[in-house]
């Protein structure tokens, strides 16, 4: 097996918390390492399987079904023994602290801890608190790191490249850590990135993140390379942030028709789940134009490759 | 969007008036030429001689033509409450009080809160009113405060505005998301401004509300809605509409929001620019009205907004009530009164009175509602439709029950005699309404 230091580190930091923390050049880097496990990620042999004999917890204050069993089988392709913490049933359900929790964990010694919270911040305050790598699956409605990066390399495999692609993310930009984490990587690797939502469902001060903001589907669409649709939960759709689902649907929902208006092979994504008829419809979501499945398919590799990455920056722990 | 009801055909010519149409600079001797149900020209050049020999002629003599008037602020019955009001009761209540589109209210019973029902609306003005119609919908649903209506949707099936007519928005957060949301749809946010929890009264709070042992509503209930509201029209650059406004610190507040630069305009009622609270008197209920008629001293303040401007709008605030709502002791009547039949000449009391000029009242009633809503009438100019009255500033009329058209007949004016009146009124080319006494 491969010593973590006879491979190259590929960015400084000792743990996967935000995109924001990450310069342009490492992105590209843990890309180019999750196209190679994208290639030969499914059968490594012992000697390539370079977490084996470490430990991965995956903690899950929120529930999660792709995201939790992608870090999961990425850890278990690299050979390293993966537990999932059942926070239902755990300790946390009796009233206990997320620093106690981790300081608990910690007291195990795992090697990587794989935190979604529903609080901003929440995975960083962890990290502080622990003495091992720390991934962030999703903290609250700050960032989701590994998402932006599949989402990254799914587009780098189509058009070869990010820069100066226009991208669209359309929908619930407000509530969502995905188009936060995707904004700051896309705009940092060149692509021009706009958001389209109904005002109610933009964050304020958006326009300063560096993307072009639109209130309706045909013009943020106009030439899009990739549409990038978000997830509406239901509980926003009753008259809160917008007046209906099927309102939603007429004027923001991607249909044929809007997407008519991007360029004719524009890829469509989505980071699902996704709600049939609300933000996306089914001819589109199953249509030609559409890479939802290999979506997932990249996000093992690219978790693979993220654990790789921060296995090559052990030995320089202080 | 609004009700098309059906134009005349043929062209004709009203001459020898005086043409008033303040924003295209007519006020003066002139002629109206109509085909069609749009105007072909206004102002002097429109004579006897210049018209040619294939129009029918109307000799205005002595009278002004004014466009018709655009009152922002209906309720009528229907549906739900026919027995009050219809939109046919109603527009011929509107045809005889010189106005040609009236913008109704959404809480009618169902609520105009959907598509079909703005659709329901449109059809039966197309089908039964004499005048224009156009729905403002409603700003939450089943207007309870607490759910965003369907404003895009709502917007597609022709609703000009949204508006909680008769409440304020209590949740800050749903009236900012309301803001917010419609102005992507570019659509008017229309507010009524009262702080629920301060407006439990029937009556202007004060020493006449003391006398009369009834609970008193005070200004400041107004005033700290009002200002509210433009916080939030400040912190979300919605375009917002106070209803209508009854005292003179909010004449102030609008003032200063003015002067700021926010999209911000706000109408007052006839009632409140002609009455005051001691016009309730021994506890007459046709004076009830929401919000409550206020001093002397508020009313001049809103007179003098209208004459500058401050005040953009004049409506009827049309509400009518019958015997059974109306005929109760005070406390427990129906606030609300009619205004269609009555408003055109109970402005031009303010006219006579040297208080605002012909002009302004005329601008108020027409072509600023207009330029509110964009719409396309409200003016007399070629190309525009053929909406307009015909008044007779000294032909005078006493307000009795026989003379009111609308269905019910709670009129503030009762047994009053009125200086002024329309004489005939247009919609689409069609005479809607000719004065017989």
């Amino acid at each position: 097996m491969p010593k973590a230091a006879s491979r190259p580190p590929l960015f400084a930091s000792q743990h996967m918390l935000a995109i924001s923390d990450f310069f342009p050049i490492e992105i590209a880097a843990i890309l180019d390492l999750a196209q190679h496990y994208a290639e030969h990620g499914k059968a490594l042999s012992p000697a390539q399987k370079v977490l084996t004999g470490q430990t991965q917890v995956n903690l899950f204050f929120e529930n999660s079904t792709r995201t939790q069993s992608s870090f999961e089988i990425a850890g278990k392709r690299l050979g390293a023994d993966v537990m999932n913490m059942a926070i239902a049933t755990s300790s946390v359900a009796k009233g206990e602290t997320l620093i106690d929790t981790a300081m608990t964990i910690n007291a195990m010694h795992p090697d990587y801890l794989v935190v979604r919270h529903q609080s901003s911040g929440a995975v960083e305050l962890l990290a502080q608190k622990v003495s091992c790598a720390v991934l962030n699956a999703g903290d609250g409605q700050h960032e989701h790191p590994t998402q932006a990066l599949l989402d990254a390399l799914t587009i780098r495999r189509h058009f070869g490249k990010l820069e100066g692609l226009i991208v669209a993310i359309c929908g619930d930009i407000l509530h969502s850590r995905v188009a936060r984490s995707n904004i700051h990587l896309l705009s940092r690797m060149g692509a021009r990135v706009r958001v389209v939502a109904p005002s109610t469902l933009l964050p304020s001060g958006i326009a300063n993140f560096g993307v072009e903001v639109f209130r309706n589907m045909a013009d943020g669409l106009r030439d899009a390379d990739v549409v990038m649709m978000l997830r509406l939960q239901l509980e926003r759709m009753s008259g809160a942030f917008v007046p209906s689902m099927r309102e939603f649907y007429q004027f923001y929902g991607l249909t044929e028709e809007k997407l008519a208006h991007a360029k004719p092979h524009a890829l469509v994504m989505h980071p699902g789940p996704m709600n049939r008829g609300v933000e996306i419809d089914s001819s589109v979501a199953d249509g030609a134009q559409s890479v939802i499945r290999e979506q997932v398919e990249m996000g093992v590799a690219v978790r693979m490759a993220v654990l790789d990455a921060l296995d090559r920056n052990k030995g320089a722990v202080t | 969007m609004i009700s098309r009801p059906h134009s005349a055909t043929g062209r004709r010519a009203y001459l020898n008036g005086t043409v008033l149409s303040p924003r295209q600079g007519l006020n003066g001797p002139g002629g109206l030429l109509i085909e069609d149900g749009w105007i072909l020209a206004a102002g002097p050049d429109v004579t006897k001689d210049s018209i040619g020999s294939s129009a029918e002629t109307r000799d205005c003599k002595d009278k002004i033509i004014i466009p018709g008037l655009i009152d922002l602020r209906v309720f009528t019955g229907e549906p739900g409450s026919e027995y009050r009001e219809t939109l046919a009761s109603a527009s011929d209540a509107a045809a005889a009080g010189g106005v040609t589109t009236m913008i109704v209210m959404p809480n009618t019973n169902p609520v105009i809160d959907d598509a079909a029902m703005v659709d329901f609306v449109l059809r039966r003005a197309r089908d039964t009113a004499l005048v224009r119609v156009a729905p403002m919908a409603a700003i939450s649903k089943g207007l309870a405060g607490e759910a965003l209506a369907e404003v895009g949707l709502l917007k597609a099936a022709g609703a000009v505005a949204i508006c909680d007519p008769t409440r304020s928005i209590g949740n800050a957060n749903l009236l900012r998301r309301a803001l917010t949301y419609a102005k992507d749809f570019n659509m008017l946010v229309c507010a009524h401004v009262e702080e629920p929890n301060l407006s439990g009264g029937v009556v202007n709070a004060g020493e006449m509300a003391s006398r009369l042992g009834l609970a008193g509503n005070p200004a400041m209930a107004e005033v700290i809605a009002l200002e509210r509201d433009l916080r939030l029209v400040e912190m979300t650059g919605g375009r917002y509409h106070a209803a209508q406004i009854s005292c003179a610190a909010s004449v102030d507040v609008i003032a200063r929001a003015k002067a700021k630069g926010l999209p911000v305009t706000c109408g007052v009622s006839i009632h409140h620019l002609t009455l005051n609270e001691n016009d309730v008197g021994a506890y007459r209920t046709f004076f009830k009205l929401s919000p409550p008629l206020r001093s002397e001293d508020d009313r001049k303040a809103l007179v003098a907004a209208v004459a500058d401007g401050t005040i953009d709008v004049i409506v009827s605030s049309h509400d009518p009530q019958s015997e059974d709502t109306k005929r109760l002791p005070f406390a427990e009547a129906a606030f609300g009164a009619v205004g269609l039949d009555t408003m055109l000449s109970a402005a031009l009391q303010l006219f006579h009175s040297n208080d605002i000029v012909l002009a302004r009242l005329v601008e108020a009633m027409s072509q600023q509602p207009a330029a509110i809503l964009g719409l396309e009438s409200g003016r007399l100019a070629a190309g525009a439709p053929a909406d307009f009255a015909v008044l007779d500033l000294n032909r005078s009329w006493k307000v009795e029950d026989s003379a009111l058209r609308s269905r019910s007949k709670n009129s503030p004016f009762e047994h009053r005699t009125l200086e002024g009146r329309a004489v005939e009124t247009v919609v689409a080319g069609r005479t809607v309404f000719a004065y017989a006494p």
